[in-house]
Order: structure tokens, then C-alpha cells, then sequence
């Protein structure tokens, strides 16, 4: 058990998890009052002790399932209740072992339904069982990720159907007065019950991976970064989900710690007369320096960023990322680019909803000047012509893209005019920095005329970058 | 300190907890039964309105043990939250030493270390609720309530009562607690709290509950509803919280919609009554418009 939870403990520091050797003496101690065979208060123990951070729970989840996963689900209910769910079963006796059931993937996708309708967790997790058995072909020794197991299971049950069929059915219960409310509550239930099987079809397929090459070597492949330091570029849907969330509490705190920063920062400069005047208490001498309130300056944001394919969820990431914390700022107003460019910060002024907002920049912008290609040079040549007027010594400009410039002219004159009138510029490449000035990326010709390039791949770096800004 | 454990297992906690009118799932009894096991303080932290403070009051009152609050916020400093000396108090002390000394009853003046252990001593000190619970005989529940607005280094004042439950006092001495409270600290996560404080903290993460619990919940806590209407609501609840807003309703706005509903006399929840109501559950407007329109809107 010890070697088992040190294992544990090593794949938890390995994801990023912060654990320390209290807390991790803590973890003993607290599975001295639990009953082992509990696996949910067994969890829990764990949990509450190693986990102080509700960000970090994925990971432990997906970790503890590796290392502590369920025993086999039972299959014997089909023996009982068979009756209904399977009316084309022949005799019990035709089944058991692991290779002896005689079912098509029709009918346990119609088992499949029938647990989902009644909500039955335990019968569902011994069909997902069932399910990766017959349809996923594990073979041991096969090198293959757990994602394409489950591609593999779930295709042979067409689950989305079933979704449709069992609101169908909710609604054919009901009869006429089913009313669209319903119709979306009935939906949503369904949906988060179908979402659980797939939990416990992933299980299990992680069960036996487990099984078959050992707990350290599948963590190692499950092992996924924290949300802060996904990857943006590179983000799958779930991920990106995954991002949104992160995005809102990690730009409270943010603000938080501006805010708290600017009224705490040093003081001002020494005010002569006060000073002088303090000093009369003391025969003169200035025993007691005073000074000015210090007036903090909220900077002005103006942020250009690139909208094309290669960038464009980067680039709706910062967007959305800036105007949340628009209050630590004076002012924030963003720009677009492809090859034109254009000004979107009508879309964030009074609306409420940034990711609302966030999809208006994408479709009603008007950034496409010829072919919808990157086209830096052109960009920034037409901005500087429109808007170049309104940069002022208080503006910090943030430009945002690759620099990819599909071999167009640079026009980097562009940027080193904006310097000249900008307080700061800044630029920030979403690739890994290995990659700059290879190909068409042109990030160091630019470069040269910003105040920083900083790489910013992560909710983190952004961040981070966003402090330094505020 | 070793004392006898309050709770026998997690089950008799959720069991005592339900009683207390608070319905805890099993990962919540556990940790509140590590908690105690352990002797080791519980940081609850989760989204707003999902019953964390209640926890700790639900607890109290199961237990039948004091509740001590100490409500946190920006600029708390020693003297609120530990203890501070009554120098008002102190100040009359030593004037009527003097007075006693101008009637001239003869004695000689009394010695400065005299006044000083005397002006020093356990008669001239405000206890705060920190140092309240550690001294307290009786049963406490120690509530830190939301540790999150004080500054970082503010919270190094609570390290030494959460970690060894004692507290240092200059000139008294080490107040060491006689019994472990049991301690709750909540927080809405505003800010990440310090490593040394969580280190020293079970944590737990209260969510929303599921449909199941949220049904049972307000069930017990709306007279007059029946299990119909409950189910519904925490129904449409659910749905709303799974569209992205600014603000999903918390368990008390259910509570709320659902005693608005049966005020009303509504017997079922139609979508007509759900967008009559939706700013009981939402407080944006543009949450409200988005859940009115996707909840209610032919589908």
C-alpha cells in the first residue's frame, strides 16, 4: 500500500501538482481513520489532504482512477433482468466468460439506452464494461493511446441517437402538453447521463490499460497539463472548454492584485512643505519626512492582433482576457487584423457578455483586404494611417500574432513609428520561441523596435504579462 | 490534547448533519470527519450561496458547541482578530494606585514591577475570537469567515493558532488551547490563499449539488412544496447552470425561486413562470435575457 500511494504521490509532483511532505504525511494519517475497502471516503481522504487547489482536481481525478481504479463491474444483472433488455438473448447459459457473449452491438446499444432512461449507474457501468470489451479490441502490448479506444467504443453505439430517441420517448410519455421547457430539461438529463457513461467507458478502458502495462507507464501517457498551462495554440475543444473557465477567476484575482498593488505601491514624491512645515515641531529639523499621495496611473491598453487561422484562438483569448480586467485599465481598445484591419472595441463597449462579444469580432469584423491571408506589413501600414493619430505618451500598444507574413513586406517602420509615440510596445508571439524567424515568421524585424517580445503560449505567460502591463 | 473523537465515522456526521437541517453528501461528511479525527482545521472554498458558512454553523449546531466567527476583511490586524489590551482600563489602574498613594495611608509607593504584572494580567485583556476560541472550556466551532479578503500577510497571524491551536502573548505568555476546536475557514477564492495555510488545512471544495441533492435540499427547506415542483425546479436550475453565464444561481437563490413558486401557487413550472421569475435566480441582466432565451424559447 505504501509503495502504491509513494507511486501516487510521485505522479501528483510529476503532473504539476504542488505536493508537500506534510501534506503527504497528512495523506497517511488520514487513511488510518478510513475504512480502505470505502473507495469513496478512501478518495475523499486523499483529496482533502493532497488537493488544495480545486484547479488541480482533474488531474487528481484522472491520477486516483489510474492508481485506484474499480474492480470489474459485475455483469450477473443480465442474467435477471434480461427479460426487457434484450428480448433477442437466447439461453443464460450462452454467456459468462469474456469472449462468450453472444451480443451484437445493436442490442447493447439498446441495453445501453435502456440503463440511460432509468439512470442506473451501476447497470451502466457494467455495460461500458461490456461495451469496451466487445467493441474497443484492446490487445495487450499495442502501444496505442486511450483516446482511439474510446473513438473505437463509442462509435459502435451511437450514443447521439440514443440521446434523440430517449427524448423522443420522454416526450411520447407526456403526450401532447410536452412543452419545449420540458423538452430541454428532459434533454439536459440525458445529456449529463450520457456524459457519465462515457466517464465510465473512459474508466474502464483505463482500467485495463492499467491491467496491462502498469500504473506509472499509462499516468506518464494520461499526464496532462494544468488548465493554466494548456497550450492555446494547440487547445482541443475540451481544452479550450477547459480555458474559458480558468479565464473569468484567473482575471478577478488579476485585478485583485493590481488593484491591491496600486494602493499599496511606495510612496510618492517628497512633499517640500509639508516636510518643513512637520519639521517646526521639531525645532526645525525635518525629523519627519512627508509625502505626496501617490496618483496611480492606470495605463491606456490599445491592443492590434492577428485573426487568422494559424493565431485566431490566441488571439480571442488575450481579447477576451484584456476586457475582462478593462477596469484595471483607463482604457482598452482593440484592433483586428488579416491583411486589413479594423477597430472592435465597439463590440466590448457595453456588452456584457465578452465571449458574446468575442464572437461578434469574428464574424462582423472587417479585416479581409485581398485574399485573407496574413499580411502584417499591410495591417499595420493601414492602421498606422487611420488610427496612428490617436496613440498618445500614455498608450501602451500590445501587438499580438506569429508574424507570420506570408513573405509580404515587413513595413516595420510602422512599428517603430507607433514607439516613438507610445509609452511602451509590446509584442506577443503565441509560438514556442524555437520557431521564431524560421519559415515566413518575421517576428525579429519587428522586434527590434519593441519595449519586449515576450512568448505566450499559456493562460499563464498571459497572465503574467498582463501583471507586468498593470 | 487527545480527546475522544466527536464522530464515530463519516456516515454518523452526514446522519447528524441532516438532522441539523444541512443535507451534506458523503465527500463533505468525510472531510468534516477528517477533520476532526486529525485535529487539523477544514478550508471550504467554492462558488457563492453554496451553503460554506452554513457548514460551519450546521456543525455547531449538531454538535451543540459555541460558534465563533471572525469575520475577515481588508485591513484586519492583530487587535480584531487575536486580542488586544484594554489600556483604558489600565491607565485607571494605575491612576488609582496613585490616588490611593495621595491619601496617605503611609505605604510606600508600589514598585513599577508590581504595577506592571498587575496592569498585565489576564483582568485587562480583550479577548478576540481567536483567542476566545483557544481559551474557551466549553465545546467551540471556530469560523474563519472568508479568509480570502485579508492581506497575505495577514494571514500569518492565524498560522499559529491553526497549526499548534496557541497563541503567543508577549507579555502572558503561550495560551495553549485546552481542547481542539473544530475550525472552519471558508473562502470564494477571490485571491489563491498562501501554501503555508493551506498546507496546515483539510481542504474541501464545496459545489452546486447535483439534481438529486438540490431537490432535497428544497424539500426540506420550503414548507408547503410538493416533490413534484421540487424535482422541477431543481431541474430548470440545472440547465440554467449549465449555460455560461456571469453568475450561475447559488443553492439560496433556488431556495428563494422555489419559495416564490409556491407563494405564487404554482403546482408545475411552465416556461411562462420560469421567465416571470428568472431574476430571482439570475442578477445580470444579460444572464437573465440569455437564460430566457434559451430556456423558455420553442425549441
Amino acid at each position: 500500500m505504501l509503495d502504491v500511494l509513494a507511486g501516487f504521490v510521485r505522479e501528483l509532483r510529476a503532473s504539476g501538482l504542488p505536493v508537500s511532505l506534510t501534506e503527504d504525511l497528512d495523506a497517511m494519517e488520514a487513511l488510518r481513520h478510513v475504512a480502505l475497502t470505502d473507495r469513496g471516503a478512501f478518495k475523499t481522504a486523499l483529496a482533502a489532504t493532497l488537493v488544495k487547489s480545486h484547479a488541480h482536481r482533474a488531474v487528481f481525478d484522472t491520477v486516483f482512477e489510474v492508481y485506484f481504479s474499480l474492480p470489474p463491474a459485475s455483469l450477473d444483472w443480465i442474467e435477471v433482468g434480461s427479460g426487457v433488455a434484450e428480448p433477442a438473448e437466447g439461453a443464460p447459459g450462452s454467456r459468462g466468460a469474456e469472449d462468450g457473449l453472444d451480443l451484437d452491438s445493436t442490442e447493447l446499444s439498446a441495453m445501453v439506452e435502456e440503463a440511460l432512461r432509468d439512470g442506473d449507474d451501476e447497470r451502466l457501468r457494467a455495460l461500458a464494461a461490456l461495451a469496451v470489451m466487445m467493441a474497443a479490441g484492446i490487445t495487450p502490448g499495442r502501444p496505442m493511446g486511450g483516446s482511439y479506444y474510446l473513438y473505437r467504443t463509442l462509435r459502435s453505439l451511437d450514443l447521439d441517437g440514443a440521446l434523440g430517441r430517449l427524448v423522443a420517448g420522454a416526450r411520447g410519455e407526456v403526450g401532447d402538453e410536452f412543452s419545449p421547457l420540458e423538452e430541454r430539461l428532459a434533454r439536459d438529463r440525458f445529456e449529463e447521463r450520457v456524459a457519465r457513461f462515457r466517464d465510465a467507458v473512459e474508466a474502464e478502458i483505463r482500467r485495463r490499460l492499467v491491467v496491462d502495462r502498469g500504473p506509472e507507464a499509462l499516468a506518464r501517457t494520461l499526464r496532462k497539463p494544468l488548465p493554466e498551462d494548456l497550450d492555446v495554440m494547440h487547445a482541443s475543444r475540451e481544452d479550450l472548454v477547459a480555458l474559458r473557465q480558468a479565464l473569468q477567476p484567473l482575471a478577478r484575482k488579476l485585478a485583485v492584485r493590481l488593484a491591491h498593488r496600486r494602493r499599496h505601491r511606495r510612496r510618492g514624491h517628497l512633499d517640500f512643505r509639508r516636510t518643513v512645515r512637520q519639521s517646526m515641531s521639531y525645532g526645525g529639523v525635518p525629523a519627519e519626512p512627508r509625502f505626496r499621495r501617490p496618483h496611480p496611473a492606470k495605463p491606456e491598453i490599445l491592443v492590434i492582433a492577428d485573426i487568422s487561422g494559424s493565431v485566431a484562438a490566441f488571439a480571442r483569448f488575450t481579447l477576451q482576457f484584456v476586457h475582462a480586467m478593462s477596469t484595471q485599465f483607463s482604457r482598452v481598445r482593440s484592433f483586428v487584423f488579416i491583411d486589413g484591419v479594423d477597430e472592435v472595441t465597439r463590440f466590448f463597449d457595453g456588452a456584457e457578455d465578452i465571449s458574446e462579444a468575442v464572437q461578434r469580432v469574428n464574424a462582423e469584423a472587417d479585416v479581409v483586404w485581398v485574399d485573407g491571408h496574413s499580411d502584417y506589413g499591410h495591417a499595420f501600414g493601414a492602421f498606422w494611417g487611420r488610427w496612428g493619430e490617436e496613440i498618445g505618451s500614455r498608450t501602451t500598444v500590445v501587438l499580438l500574432g506569429d508574424a507570420r507574413n506570408n513573405y509580404h513586406a515587413a513595413e516595420a517602420w510602422v512599428v517603430a513609428a507607433i514607439r516613438r509615440r507610445a509609452r511602451h510596445v509590446y509584442w506577443l508571439n503565441p509560438e514556442p520561441r524555437s520557431y521564431w524567424d524560421t519559415g515566413d515568421s518575421i517576428v525579429s524585424q519587428y522586434a527590434v523596435h519593441c519595449d519586449g517580445v515576450f512568448e505566450c503560449r499559456s493562460l499563464r505567460q498571459l497572465a503574467r504579462f498582463v501583471e507586468h502591463l498593470g | 490534547m487527545t480527546e475522544a473523537p466527536r464522530f464515530a465515522s463519516a456516515e454518523e456526521v452526514q446522519g447528524r448533519l441532516s438532522a441539523a437541517g444541512y443535507l451534506a453528501d458523503p465527500g463533505i461528511a468525510g472531510v468534516v470527519f477528517l477533520g476532526d479525527r486529525l485535529g487539523k482545521p477544514v478550508l471550504v472554498e467554492g462558488p457563492a450561496g453554496t451553503g460554506k458558512t452554513q457548514l460551519a454553523k450546521s456543525v455547531a449546531e449538531m454538535t451543540g458547541a459555541r460558534l465563533i466567527r471572525l469575520q475577515c476583511y481588508e485591513g484586519l490586524d492583530e487587535s480584531r482578530a487575536l486580542y488586544e489590551w484594554n489600556y483604558r482600563k489600565q491607565l485607571l489602574r494605575i491612576q488609582a494606585g496613585r490616588v490611593a498613594e495621595e491619601a496617605g495611608d503611609g505605604s510606600s509607593p508600589a514598585a513599577w514591577s508590581d504595577i506592571e504584572e498587575d496592569i498585565f494580567g489576564e483582568e485587562f485583556l480583550l479577548t478576540r475570537p481567536l483567542l476566545e476560541a483557544i481559551r474557551a472550556d466549553d465545546p467551540v466551532v471556530l469560523l474563519i469567515d472568508e479568509v480570502d479578503r485579508v492581506e497575505v500577510e495577514t494571514e500569518a497571524l492565524l498560522l499559529e493558532v491553526l497549526s499548534d491551536y496557541q497563541v503567543s502573548i508577549p507579555e502572558l505568555g503561550t495560551v495553549t488551547a485546552t481542547q481542539v476546536p473544530l475550525v472552519f475557514l471558508t473562502s470564494n477564492n477571490t485571491r489563491e490563499l498562501s501554501e503555508a495555510l493551506k498546507r496546515r488545512c483539510l481542504y474541501l471544495h464545496v459545489d452546486y449539488p447535483d439534481p438529486e441533492r438540490e431537490q432535497q435540499i428544497v424539500l426540506a427547506k420550503v414548507p408547503g412544496i410538493s416533490e413534484h415542483l421540487a424535482a422541477q425546479v431543481a431541474a430548470v436550475v440545472r440547465s440554467i447552470r449549465r449555460l455560461e453565464l456571469k453568475k450561475p444561481p447559488s443553492v439560496s437563490e433556488t431556495l428563494d425561486w422555489a419559495r416564490t413558486l409556491v407563494l405564487l401557487g404554482a403546482t408545475t413550472v411552465d416556461a411562462e413562470r420560469v421567465r416571470g421569475t428568472l431574476h430571482l435566480l439570475l442578477k445580470y441582466q444579460a444572464d437573465i435575457a440569455k437564460a430566457a432565451r434559451e430556456i423558455t424559447v420553442e425549441a
